[in-house]
């Protein structure tokens, strides 16, 4: 369990994060989304007790972090996988690790073994790859067995293999009764992974709802008709009061309406005979139920916003 | 205790402290060498001062090594790790002080006891007999007094956290910015006593009236110089964000 209340950071008159209040729960797997600059890496860092927060707190297991007696034992984290010292083994970095929280030195060959690192434990940290730094962070983040984790955009970076087996690891996690919580800026990868999320944008909370809930309430699904004569039913729909959107030149075919009525759009069209080649409802998809709800949100707003949401229909 | 356990794995799983330690050992050794081979058969042998010269070049090295101990977390991101592993900053940055002490300590007494050894095997000497306590104290004082050179370096790590600064700063100030106070006429010297690495390198020399609180009265001033920079980290440490 992490609950956050009010949690506030500032640097000099910068805003961080912003009276951000949230609860991630046992047993499920908790999105942390939201775009770069958003305040999750602070937020992370204040949960661990590493920044301290401007105002407000945030609590671990009930406690503050700092309150907490071997902190590895009840909260495991993977912030940065480079956080390791490039000259010290992998077997080193665990040992002096469990030590610290009096943990049992044979957990480190478990954990190791756990990640597939057991052949390369004793090789220095620095010649790892990225996904071996991974691997090795997740396996110092499970050395305490804790039941809090916290993982910090864990598949940036990572081969599609390493991805996938993030996603079964932390669900594998989730599904034991762990809090899992997991920060991200890949709308795709936490509608996959998540159960809840918190949403933030320029460090406040935007949402903190069921994922699915997320994209409903932010349904902005279109209805995309395809038609031979589209200019003409374009036409023809304006007469009966629906405007589509403007047209697309890669697609000179196809209209596309926010909102429109299947049913509607294709009993205009019999009557008018009008010819469909295609009447399909667009899911929106979490890219783009992100950008409706964060439009005001979005920390480097840029030009590309549009043409991201765009990109984002196809998923 | 788990926290000392903790460092000394730190300190001992990677390369440089293991380079810096035969390097301090090289260096003061080398010197006395060095020291050895200039000397003409009818000079007597070497005195203690000048078989130990080789010290204050050790010194250096071990003032980097302690600074290392701490800024090298700093450069590769494990003082999250630690500060995660464990909250209490202060007591990591005393367990730290401790370890990197303790090995300085043993590396000060190895330094001053091996060039003293190089001293009697190539430029022996009634000047090497360690006849009484001063003579005793010129060899036995490098331990403590680079025990608590590195305390205070392990300070100056933690507040500066960067590699360079902070060996830069140690190296400038302990080789040259203490002489050059020195030079400064009139209150030049008396100024100078003060200064801490001057005042804690008394314990290594003859007894000298310039010294207003005797060797072992200045190697007590150096530590508590020492041990109130630590204090000063530990506090600036425990504020600042990780």
């Amino acid at each position: 369990m992490i609950e956050a209340v009010g949690l506030t950071k500032r640097y000099g008159s910068k805003v961080a994060v912003h009276d951000l209040t949230f609860t991630a729960r046992p047993g499920e797997v908790t999105g942390f989304l939201g775009p770069n600059g958003a305040g999750k890496s602070t937020t992370m860092r204040m949960i661990l007790g590493l920044d301290r927060p401007t105002a407000g707190e945030v609590k671990v297991a009930g406690k503050p972090y700092h309150r907490l007696d071997r902190p590895l034992c009840t909260v495991g984290a993977l912030i940065d996988a480079k956080w390791v010292h490039p000259n010290r083994s992998a077997r080193a970095h665990l040992r002096w690790l469990a030590r610290s929280n009096r943990i049992p030195i044979s957990r480190v060959d478990e954990v190791l073994d756990s990640v597939g690192l057991t052949e390369v434990g004793d090789r220095r940290a620095g010649g790892f790859s990225l996904g071996m730094s991974q691997r090795l962070g997740i396996a110092a983040a499970l050395l305490g067995d804790p039941q809090v984790l916290l993982f910090d955009e864990p598949v940036n970076g990572l081969d599609p293999e390493g991805i996938h087996w993030i996603r079964r690891f932390m669900r594998s996690l989730a599904d034991e009764g762990r809090t899992v919580f997991v920060s991200s800026h890949l709308l795709s990868e936490m509608a996959r992974t998540a159960d809840r999320l918190v949403v933030v944008g320029r460090g406040e909370l935007i949402a903190e709802c069921a994922t699915d809930e997320f994209t409903e309430r932010a349904g902005t699904g279109s209805l995309k008709v395809r038609s031979p004569h589209a200019d003409h039913l374009r036409g023809v729909l304006e007469r009966h009061g629906i405007t589509a959107q403007p047209r697309d030149p890669s697609e000179p075919d196809a209209i596309l309406i926010p909102g429109g009525d299947g049913a509607q759009v294709g009993r205009i069209a019999a009557a008018e005979g009008v010819v469909l080649h295609e009447l399909a409802p667009q899911k929106g998809s979490l890219e783009e139920a992100f950008m409706h709800i964060t439009g005001q949100a979005v920390e480097y707003r840029t030009d590309f916003g549009g043409a991201l949401a765009t990109a984002g229909k196809g998923d | 205790m788990t926290l000392l356990a903790v460092e000394r794995i730190k300190l001992f799983s990677t390369r440089s402290p293991w380079w810096c330690a035969f390097a301090a050992l090289a260096l003061s050794t080398g010197f006395t060498a060095l020291a050895a081979m200039s000397t003409e058969d009818g000079d007597g042998g070497l005195s203690l001062p000048s078989a130990t010269t080789g010290l204050q070049f050790a010194l250096v090295v071990v003032l980097a090594l302690a600074a290392l101990a701490i800024t090298t977390e700093y450069r590769f991101g494990t003082i999250r790790s630690t500060f995660q592993a464990v909250p209490n900053r202060a007591a990591v940055l005393v367990a730290k002080a401790v370890v990197v002490g303790l090995v300085a300590l043993l590396l000060g007494e190895l330094a001053a006891f091996g060039s003293w050894g190089v001293a009697r095997v190539l430029a022996p000497g009634p000047g090497l007999e360690l006849a009484d306590a001063e003579a005793w104290r010129q060899l036995l004082g490098a331990g403590p007094f680079f025990a608590f050179a590195a305390v205070l370096a392990v300070g100056v790590g933690a507040l500066l956290r960067h590699t360079a600064g902070a060996v830069t700063l140690l190296m400038l100030w302990a080789l040259m910015a203490e002489n050059l106070v020195g030079v400064i006429p009139n209150i030049g010297p008396d100024v100078r006593e003060w200064l801490p690495f001057t005042a804690g390198g008394r314990v290594l020399d003859p007894a000298s009236p310039g010294a207003p609180l005797g060797p072992w009265g200045s190697l007590a001033y150096f530590a508590a110089v020492a041990v109130l920079v630590l204090a000063a980290a530990a506090v600036v440490v425990r504020r600042r964000d990780a």
